[in-house]
């Protein structure tokens, strides 16, 4: 392993984790729910009266962040290398596994460690380790 | 009206965040996922940050019934770790390393208005859909016939 100290932004890292936080703080204090981004999407697959205006608003607040930045000043970087055959094999792996899991990166990773709930912490080390593994394979094995 | 504006808000701070971290640039979170290559470990402080300012919150909230805009807390109630809990995340984290993209990012590459992130997208989306398919199939399958006393 080598670390990568030119690409390595600590400052812009943590500054950008605290505001996630306060967003997951702000989600739980005033609406009491978890800012888990793959469950509030999935519930939207199983409409219920009442229960889709939050759900609505809140993606359109993740998708309205980047608009409304751009209008403001440049984006930041934002690079996918990734082939078309590749994002749409993940982008399913993440649909599936996600529901399957019960939360992604946000509300496992996030919310559930910060609970400190023993299932999100577990789910966090599978899904960190997997992603490791992935890489490992996609990159030093197949193409090294 | 409150809510739902709270929960455009709480969105919207997100996706700022996920910009400012680095987390919406796939790339990005690809090298901190490539240990064994040139590694960034920025993300792990993106994790730090989040919880330091999100652990405060939930002990504030863990306790209450109610918000503060007067919501009910529905926060999860411990369960059992299972294997359906487990395999389902090591799946995720499969496709994960695969793109570098989780499911808010995705949202996030989608407002930039990226060609490949609503590719993301779409795909994680039809995922959701094979998983809601699966789980309806599973519910109207016939179960084992219920026991009778006689």
């Amino acid at each position: 392993m080598s670390i990568a100290w030119n690409a390595f932004t600590p400052a812009s890292a943590l500054i950008g984790g605290a505001i996630i936080g306060a967003a997951a703080a702000l989600f739980a204090v005033l609406n009491g729910r978890i800012a888990g981004v793959s469950g509030i999407l999935g519930g939207l697959a199983r409409p219920q009266a009442g229960d889709l205006s939050w759900r609505i608003a809140f993606v359109a607040g993740l998708v309205a962040a980047p608009l409304v930045w751009a209008f403001l000043a440049a984006l930041p970087e934002i690079r996918v290398d990734s082939s078309y055959p590749a994002l749409v094999a993940a982008g399913l792996l993440v649909g599936i596994g996600t529901r399957y899991g019960g939360g992604c990166t946000s509300g496992h990773g996030v919310c559930g460690v910060s609970r400190l709930s023993p299932r999100s912490i577990a789910a966090t080390f599978a899904f960190i380790a997997a992603g490791f593994a992935t890489v490992f394979v996609a990159r030093h094995l197949i193409a090294p | 009206m409150m809510y739902t504006t709270a929960s455009f808000a709480a969105g919207f701070v997100f996706g700022l965040g996920l910009l400012v971290a680095g987390m919406a640039n796939p790339a990005k979170v690809l090298a901190f996922l490539d240990l064994a290559g040139a590694w960034d470990p920025s993300l792990a402080l993106v994790m730090a940050g989040a919880i330091a300012v999100g652990a405060g919150a939930f002990a504030f909230v863990k306790d209450r019934t109610r918000t503060l805009l007067g919501a009910p807390v529905l926060l999860p109630s411990p369960r059992r770790i299972d294997t359906r809990l487990i395999l389902g995340s090591l799946v995720f984290g499969v496709g994960w390393g695969l793109a570098g993209i989780c499911p808010g990012p995705a949202l996030v590459l989608a407002g930039t208005g990226s060609a490949k992130g609503l590719a993301f997208l779409a795909a994680m989306i039809a995922g959701n859909g094979v998983f809601e398919f699966l789980e309806k199939k599973k519910r109207v399958a016939p179960g084992p016939a219920p026991m009778r006393s006689s």
